[in-house]
């Protein structure tokens, strides 16, 4: 099996580390944003960050040197850095191994983006469950502050960087970025329209970056060994780097795994992941997080790269690759994540907030043998009502579970629904949906 | 007064955000770290503290899943039923647990030591099935390991199989 260099995991895998600053900086830590504060002009920064080609890691795969550009140059501040450690896609926890295990890498990348967008504050916006990772990451911003990496006068650079840990309270959407910055500015989590985006009105109204945790942990590998140097791994020119793929499911061996982009699934799940749990046989994979439709054994091949996880017609999103075994049901499993989509669901477009109970409702019955014949097409009918026609992409998220099992299951669908009809007598009231 | 006990806290919260509203959660938090749930009194509080109205912070807290509104056992058991979890018998982890301690999800046992819930995705997918019991999670949970873990807290009020800094897998020790 091949070995690949660990960039992110490195540290952490040295036996007795143990994430503190002595650590860290034993390791190299904090030499990049000496080298960014001796050396280096912000714009540079920028240029270097572009030059990697790396694109955000928290689902959305947007470059992030780029959006670091859109921050105006001009304005008068302040300007804020948002790092979204609210980790709550179904099948991922890179970001929580990142931060519970090498705090300063991340806060270190932080620091660096501050200095490169002219923020003076950033706030890290960890998921309220992950009351560890917020302990960790409070110590890890008082040892940086007490050594002069953080707080006023950095470094004797005369920059000021204040890093402030900031706990949600448990909403998957507040990983959205603007529902984030609602959340953080101490209202209900709900998105906002786009345009205006983050980078001319995000927290406050001021300009700001919303960064996800593995994004920022990449930072100062880049100023440290160069952007070109970042550009060449993975799978160039769209899909460079590592990622750190979290597999779960029904494997031998899940966990985080830092690989380059651009191996095939199959050598992922079955030799870094060490195959099925079991003598039964892959049945179906989700690439990346519960919000990625759902792949067959028929995409093994697929490389993941965002470029082609998205020809294959879903999406290298979070990262989280979940594996189901044959015997798995795939109403069921829709259902499952049919049920974490509604309870999520913030309320504000109508069309999510209605359908995501309705499809629901509809999984339900399927599932509880009272399928009827329209099901399937009603479950179609407001999967296309709901996608495109919502504020943030939760609503197209929702639909993949739905419309990718369909796809390549629809015969599961078929025969639940017909079970139904044989054994059930028809009723003639509607049953109740009880919340 | 809750937040009167708590300045120093409070002062040091505020001072990290240039808009008071900003504070709401860690207040809001920090009222249920105390008093085990939110409480009218303590939204009254957090309200007259931030500049906010009643039903501003009301309306916040009900958005959020983690804030409970009524007082609950004194160890909330909240074990993950999404997808990923399921794959690997979540589903079996809640029975177990209803087994032992004659509750359903929703419930709290008579002796209010322990309330049972069922939330969505924990961030732990790789080590299920899992739960959070307060502040701590444990994972890769087994019917034997889970009726140990209810035995700890019941009786010592805590259990050392609870997950520290999360690495999974582990490396591989090097000879």
């Amino acid at each position: 099996m091949a070995q690949y260099e660990k960039i992110l995991l490195k540290n952490m895998e040295q036996p007795d580390y143990s994430g503190s600053l002595a650590d860290y900086e034993r390791a190299g830590g904090y030499q990049a944003l000496r080298k960014v504060l001796k050396d280096m002009k912000p714009e540079q920064v920028i240029e270097e960050v572009k030059k990697s080609s790396i694109r955000g890691r928290g689902g959305a795969g947007f470059p992030t040197g780029v959006k670091w550009g859109f921050i105006p140059k001009d304005h008068p501040g302040p300007i804020y850095l948002c790092c979204n450690a609210d980790e709550s896609e179904p099948g991922t926890f890179k970001d929580r191994q990142l931060m519970e295990r090498d705090p300063h890498q991340m806060l270190e990348g932080m620091a660096i983006t501050c200095f490169a967008i002219g923020a003076e504050t950033a706030y890290v916006y960890i998921r309220g469950e992950f009351r560890l990772g917020a302990k960790i990451l409070e110590k890890a911003v008082q040892e940086a502050n007490a050594a002069g990496y953080l707080g006023e006068n950095v470094l004797g650079s005369g920059r000021t960087i204040h890093i402030h840990i900031h706990a949600g309270a448990g909403a998957y959407i507040c990983g959205e970025e603007t529902a984030l910055l609602e959340s953080l500015e101490g209202k209900r989590g709900m998105p906002r329209f786009k345009p205006p985006f983050p980078a001319t009105h995000g927290l406050y109204q001021k300009p700001t970056v919303v960064n996800n945790v593995e994004t920022m942990a990449n930072i100062p590998h880049i100023i440290n060994r160069g952007g070109e140097w970042f550009a060449g791994i993975g799978s160039p020119p769209k899909s460079c780097g590592t990622r750190i793929f979290c597999l779960s499911g029904h494997v031998k061996r899940p966990g985080n795994y830092e690989v380059p982009m651009g191996i095939p699934f199959r050598e992922f799940i079955y030799e870094v992941g060490g195959g099925m749990r079991s003598d039964k046989p892959l049945k179906a994979f989700i690439p990346g997080g519960a919000s990625a439709p759902f792949l067959t054994h028929e995409h093994l091949d697929v490389k993941m790269d965002f470029e082609s996880v998205a020809m294959a017609g879903s999406m290298l999103g979070s990262g989280g690759v979940t594996v189901m075994e044959e015997g798995t049901s795939m109403v069921w499993a829709a259902l499952r994540l049919m049920e974490f989509f509604y309870h999520e669901s913030c309320g504000k477009c109508t069309p999510c907030r209605e359908g995501s109970a309705w499809l629901t409702q509809i999984l339900q019955r399927i599932w509880n043998k009272q399928g009827r014949e329209g099901d399937l097409e009603m479950l179609v009918d407001l999967c296309q009502s709901i996608a495109g026609h919502t504020i943030c992409a939760f609503g197209e998220a929702e639909v993949g579970p739905i419309l990718s099992t369909l796809k390549y299951f629809r015969h599961e669908y078929e025969a639940l629904i017909r079970e139904a009809e044989a054994t059930m007598p028809r009723r003639k009231e509607i049953p109740v949906f009880t919340h | 007064m809750l937040l009167e006990r708590f300045k120093d806290e409070v002062e040091n919260i505020l001072s990290r955000y240039p808009v008071k509203r900003s504070a709401l959660l860690p207040l809001l938090n920090l009222a249920q770290r105390e008093e085990g749930f939110v409480s009218e009194p303590a939204m009254r509080d957090i309200a007259k503290v931030l500049d906010l109205t009643p039903p501003q912070v009301f309306e916040t807290v009900t958005f959020y899943t983690m804030f409970n509104l009524k007082p609950i056992g004194k160890f909330h058991l909240q074990v993950c039923k999404s997808l990923m979890c399921a794959l690997v018998g979540s589903d079996d982890l809640v029975t177990w647990i209803s087994k032992k301690l004659t509750i359903a999800p929703g419930q709290t046992t008579s002796d209010n030591d322990f309330t049972l819930s069922v939330v969505e995705c924990l961030g732990s997918c790789g080590t299920g099935p899992m739960m959070q019991v307060n502040d701590d999670y444990y994972e890769r949970l087994t019917e034997e390991t889970v009726g140990r873990v209810l035995d700890d807290l019941a009786r010592d009020g805590d259990c050392p199989l609870k997950s520290g800094p999360f690495m999974f897998p582990l490396p591989v020790a090097k000879s």
